[in-house]
């Protein structure tokens, strides 16, 4: 393509200059050619003046300075966990972030004009969408084809004569602009139906300016916290919520969502809850949370979920992801819902075309920021013009996403003549689905090279810029996200596709006031907000979170307790006979098993996923409740989970020895007290705090009376030892008799001592507790589960009569305990978790 | 002369397991219009309805909206109502109409020639794509310049000669693709099939969702709840607005037919659609009947359909 610069000779000229010698490398790789606008440069090879800051920190900086930027901005995105991409339950794969260092920086002046472009085309937008759902003019005038609106699978039927609170049709708005060679920005694409991205542009903020931090000083950078200031005010004025105090929640699709990271840091850094569509409830005309305490009436919601999906009764998805009902409450106005149903009919390059006009027409103004030049295929002679040059045109489909059909953009100069007649005859049988555009070299922006540190390349890029309603007018964030092309193909942007993103730095002419709207540092140990407000699918979640991260460690504990017995081949058989026992109650061994066969089930059970129930499946299962409960876990958290899961799989179960195994089950335990240190430390105790609790006793209650009906399954001779490994009470057992261990003393530590936590009647009352407590702040609690019974059962043991393996009345009364867990895990469900439980179908 | 119906359509869900909250979307309210007249309508859900509200939809069908949240594990609805017919123009089912090229270029004139509904009708839908095989099919009802209701009514007649009516051969959802390869179906199905065709020549066509009468055999009685919900096609003609054609039956409705509403396809006009929470698995019955007034008093016709016994039929 374009012509480069010779490759990192640096010897010429003034070999003892630096200052020459060091753009000189830098620059090897970066592209000359003059035929697209360059970022930083004129076209004389200059940086331009709003650059010069940043070109010379680069030249100053040397490659380990440079590569060290790249390290500082991978370590937070690994840590922040801040993912791109669908999340595949099978592999457990992420992909991070990509984030380039260097911000992609627009002077003041150039802003103004990107501003003012977008601000009227949200205000054109609004306008026109007030007549698709409302008298209809704009097609009787003959001023745009009908059909490029009701043909459109955006135009939502349903909300046909919607008045929208505050009469924005269109709340949030986003447009992607790239720049053309002469130095001009063209819209390339509109989002208007639930807009993503804002959230990644606060955390590309983040972490980019606190790279540069004199650069950001000096160029006075335009702060993005106003903005969404402006978006949580906007909605607050705009949502109906009477003397109310008003109550935001973002509506997210779950987890699987490819953009579900920004929405958990969105809604954190908004302070709404982040609910799913089964959280919420359809009820006397209103939208309600359903929460620990009962429904609580929601005014507003920010969604990020598409359309079709909102109300699976009246937009008729398949899919039971949204909220039934809710188009009634939206179309009631009693709720805000934002963007509203049915802007995404102005996604479309189709109606570029007509924009001009009907700019002239509805605002009496010409239209500030034009489109690139385009061709609606349903205009018959626009038709007949664009396949006649297809070879200079990209073809685009007029509706984005018909049921399942996607048509990805075809260059026309991509194409041989087979080719070209193919997509010749697919225009001209279905025209007006489809649209050409003309192909605008876009501008090049510096990248810095991760594969050799000291060089900056030249990548595509372009712009996204959002808008919000405010009752002073829409609002433009003074930045936006920057996406670079990949390498493969330098005409499309697309995280999808493996392109990168930039922070966009607006300088500004005077410096804006600080402000965030973040209450605390993302590092801080974030912690269960409010307690009768969670929504009941939290509460669950931490229920399960509790319960995976405890069966972890106990299973994490056996694992490694019968590792080491079964591979000593010295062993006593009475006791490795017991502990074979456990191990089939634990399901983690099949009955009457060998010593050699043991050890190679045993070595599958730590490494091998796919084998039910065992340490590896576990931790994923744990892995999973913590990825639905993600914006809830603090950063810490989230890392050592991350690293948890990270390690599962990694090696072959049967390529992994006895001792690797134990050095990895110690791994694992170390990273198992850490998430049971935060929930020790780092959570308040508000009911949050105790469900997660209540998953925690409950399933250490079943995994010790199980270790210890095992141990007493030895008799009078068998040794305790184990149990008291496995108990992880050992070290207090030694401190206490300094000798081999006695039944009656065992006995005494593991079930009666209530200062032992991993003891019984350490669970038992703090199951007794936590259940009272609940039941004294939430109306309606549980009816008796019978736990206070069985915790005074167990205190009243009696050592001298019942510790001892024989003892019928210790026997009994652990199984009492043992079916009563079980049960209680149940009634809980049933009780709390009854609102999100059970499946949502759509039925005709 | 105008023909009175009492229609009662009864639906039944039966669930594997209690539902606790159920919401239904209804499209079982006749529509009144300059050929049919709705005297008398009423709803009856067992059991109860928490919430019930009305509204009109887009294409200008009543729809209903009702919630329950009472545990069940049945859930009866029955829609009453008695309605009038009247007769259509003559012209319709005699007059050639326009050439059918004329009204195609109509359709797609921009600035617009054609009213804004006959245009909606003439776009594609979700259920009802434009398919190449389905229009070259059609072309040899469309000669050039042939007469739109004559072309029409000759299409008509090549889907009840061509299909066979087989109602194990699809479900709501078989695409009109494979209808048209298998060349099997039921009236819905003939119905998207016959609009999906008529709209890839550029023509406008509405799904229409109703009743028809049958008719017993010679010397059997008019049995309650034998009959079933059906569907047809109206097409857009510029001198006779919209004309009627039930491909199933090869004719042209008039005095036998009651509608309840009309849309692009099915799915627009579904005659009932819900969310449920719980449930496991359902099955569903419908039981629909066409009583000529004159046979029945509606009051004892009502009793009657109320008090038919529950138990699962098989």
């Amino acid at each position: 393509m374009a012509p480069v610069r010779p490759v990192g000779d640096a010897k010429p000229g003034h070999p003892n200059d630096p200052s020459q010698s060091m753009p000189r490398q830098l620059l090897a790789e970066y592209p000359e050619e003059a035929l697209r606008f360059d970022e930083m440069f004129t076209a004389d090879g200059e940086p331009r003046p709003h650059y010069s800051a940043l070109y010379e920190q680069l030249v100053g900086r040397n490659a380990a300075q440079l590569r060290e930027l790249f390290d500082d901005v991978d370590q937070q995105i690994r840590d922040n966990g801040v993912t791109y991409n669908v999340y595949d339950e099978e592999g457990g794969s992420i992909r991070p972030w990509a984030l380039d260092p260097l911000p992609l920086i627009l002077s003041a002046e150039e802003w103004k004009g990107i501003e003012t472009g977008v601000r009227q085309r949200a205000e054109l937008f609004n306008r026109l969408l007030a007549d698709f759902y409302g008298p209809q003019k704009l097609f009787a005038e003959g001023r745009l084809p009908a059909s490029l609106v009701l043909g459109h699978p955006g135009f939502q039927r349903p909300m046909h004569g919607w008045q929208p609170p505050g009469g924005n049709y269109l709340h949030i708005l986003a447009v992607d602009l790239a720049r053309s060679p002469d130095g001009h920005w063209w819209v390339i694409d509109d989002r208007t139906q639930s807009p993503s991205g804002m959230g990644y542009a606060l955390e590309n903020r983040l972490i980019v300016s606190r790279l540069f931090p004199d650069l950001f000083r000096d160029l006075r950078v335009r702060r993005l916290a106003n903005f969404f200031a402006a978006l949580r005010d906007s909605i607050a004025t705009y949502a109906p919520h009477g003397k109310e105090r008003v109550n935001t929640v973002l509506l997210t699709p779950g987890p699987y969502n490819e953009t579900y990271f920004e929405q958990a840091y969105l809604a954190r850094y908004l302070g709404y809850p982040l609910v799913e569509g089964q959280d919420l409830t359809v009820r006397d005309g209103c939208v309600w949370l359903k929460t620990l305490s009962g429904l609580r009436r929601v005014h507003a919601i920010l969604r990020r979920m598409d359309d079709d999906f909102c109300d699976p009764l009246e937009l008729r998805a398949d899919s039971a992801l949204g909220v039934p009902g809710l188009m009634d409450v939206v179309r009631r106005g009693n709720v805000l819902l934002t963007n509203g149903i049915g802007a995404s009919v102005l996604e479309t390059g189709a109606l570029a075309g007509f924009l001009p006009g009907l700019c002239e027409h509805l605002l009496g103004q010409p239209l500030a920021m034009p489109g690139v030049a385009t061709w609606w295929c349903g205009e018959p002679p626009a038709m007949e013009d664009a396949l006649a040059k297809a070879d200079h045109l990209v073809f685009k489909s007029a509706v984005p996403y018909q049921m399942g059909r996607r048509f990805n953009p075809v260059f026309g100069e991509d194409l041989d003549e087979d080719e070209l007649a193919r997509l010749t005859a697919r225009v001209r049988a279905n025209p007006r689905e489809f649209y050409a555009q003309e192909l605008v070299a876009i501008s090049r922006a510096p990248v810095l090279d991760r594969e050799h540190g000291r060089r900056v390349l030249g990548r595509s890029v372009g712009l996204r810029v959002y808008a919000v309603a405010t009752p002073e007018g829409y609002m433009v964030m003074p930045g936006g996200l920057a996406r670079t092309s990949s390498e493969n193909d330098n005409r499309i942007l697309s995280n999808q596709r493996g392109g990168g993103s930039k922070d966009v730095w607006v300088c500004g002419e005077h410096n804006d006031p600080a402000l965030s709207l973040l209450r605390r540092p993302v590092s801080a140990a974030d912690l269960v907000r409010s307690g009768e407000g969670l929504s009941s699918r939290v509460v669950e979640n931490l229920f399960w979170f509790g319960r995976y991260a405890e069966r972890c460690d106990n299973l994490a504990r056996y694992l490694r307790v019968a590792l080491n017995r079964a591979s000593d081949a010295s062993d006593d058989s009475t006791e490795w006979l017991a502990l074979a026992k456990f191990g089939t109650v634990l399901q983690l061994l099949p009955e009457d098993c060998n010593e050699r066969d043991a050890i190679r089930m045993l070595l599958r059970s730590v490494c091998d996923a796919t084998q039910a129930g065992s340490l590896a499946s576990c931790i994923l299962h744990l892995s999973r409740a913590g990825f639905q409960l993600r914006e809830r876990l603090s950063v810490d958290n989230w890392r050592t989970l991350n690293a948890l899961a990270g390690n599962v799989g990694k090696k072959p179960h049967d390529q992994v020895g006895v001792f690797e195994a134990l050095s990895m089950l110690d791994d694992y335990i170390l990273s198992f007290m850490t998430l049971a240190g935060f929930a020790l430390d780092g959570m308040t105790r508000d009911h949050g705090w105790r469900f997660l609790s209540l998953g925690r006793r409950i399933e250490r209650a079943q995994f010790q009376t199980d270790a210890i009906e095992a141990a007493m399954g030895m008799g009078l001779d068998g040794n305790p030892e184990w149990l008291l490994e496995v108990s992880d009470s050992i070290v207090t057992y030694r401190s206490r008799y300094m000798a081999r261990p006695e039944w009656i003393a065992v006995l005494d530590l593991l079930v009666a001592d209530e200062s032992n936590p991993r003891g019984i009647v350490f669970q038992t009352a703090g199951l007794k507790d936590y259940l009272q407590r609940l039941n004294e702040s939430i109306e309606g609690g549980m009816p008796d589960t019978g736990i206070v019974g069985i915790h005074r059962r167990m205190q009243e043991l009696d050592p001298e009569r019942d510790f001892h393996p024989g003892s019928q009345a210790l026997h009994e009364a652990l199984s009492t305990l043992r079916w009563a867990s079980a049960e209680l895990s149940d009634q809980i469900g049933q009780h709390f978790f009854s609102h999100s439980d059970g499946s949502v179908r759509v039925i005709a | 002369m105008s023909q009175r119906y009492h229609v009662i359509h009864e639906t039944l869900y039966r669930y594997a397991a209690p539902v606790s909250l159920s919401q239904h979307l209804l499209h079982l309210t006749p529509r009144s219009s300059e050929f049919q007249q709705v005297q008398h309508h009423q709803i009856e859900v067992s059991p109860g309805v928490a919430e019930q509200r009305r509204h009109v939809d887009w294409f200008g069908n009543a729809c209903e909206w009702l919630a329950v949240r009472q545990m069940h594990e049945v859930l009866r609805l029955i829609a009453a109502s008695t309605v009038e017919v009247r007769p259509g123009p003559e012209a319709w089912r005699k007059a050639p109409g326009v050439a059918w090229e004329d009204v195609a270029a109509m359709l797609a004139a921009f600035p617009a020639r054609a009213p804004l509904n006959a245009q909606e009708f003439a776009l594609v839908s979700p259920q009802v794509p434009q398919l190449e095989e389905v229009r070259l099919w059609a072309q040899a009802s469309f000669t050039p310049r042939r007469p739109l209701l004559e072309a029409t009514r000759h299409l008509m007649q090549r889907i009840w000669r061509e299909f066979e009516f087989d109602p194990k051969a699809s479900t709501v959802s078989t695409p009109v693709a494979e209808i048209f390869q298998r060349r099997r179906g039921v009236c819905q199905d003939f119905s998207q099939l016959m609009i999906s065709a008529l709209r890839s020549l550029g023509l406008s066509a509405r799904y229409v969702s109703g009743y028809i009468l049958t008719h017993p055999a010679p010397g059997k009685p008019r049995l309650i709840g034998a009959d079933a919900s059906h569907a047809w096609v109206q097409v857009w003609c510029p001198e006779n607005g919209w004309v009627g054609f039930d491909p199933t039956n090869n004719l042209q409705p008039d005095l036998e037919h009651v509608i309840l509403g009309w849309g692009r396809e099915f799915s627009d006009v579904t005659p009932m659609r819900g969310v449920i929470l719980g449930g496991a698995s359902h099955e569903v019955e419908v039981h629909v009947t066409v009583m000529p007034v004159e046979l029945r008093d509606f009051a004892k016709l009502l009793k009657e359909v109320r008090e038919r016994d529950l138990t699962p039929e098989d």
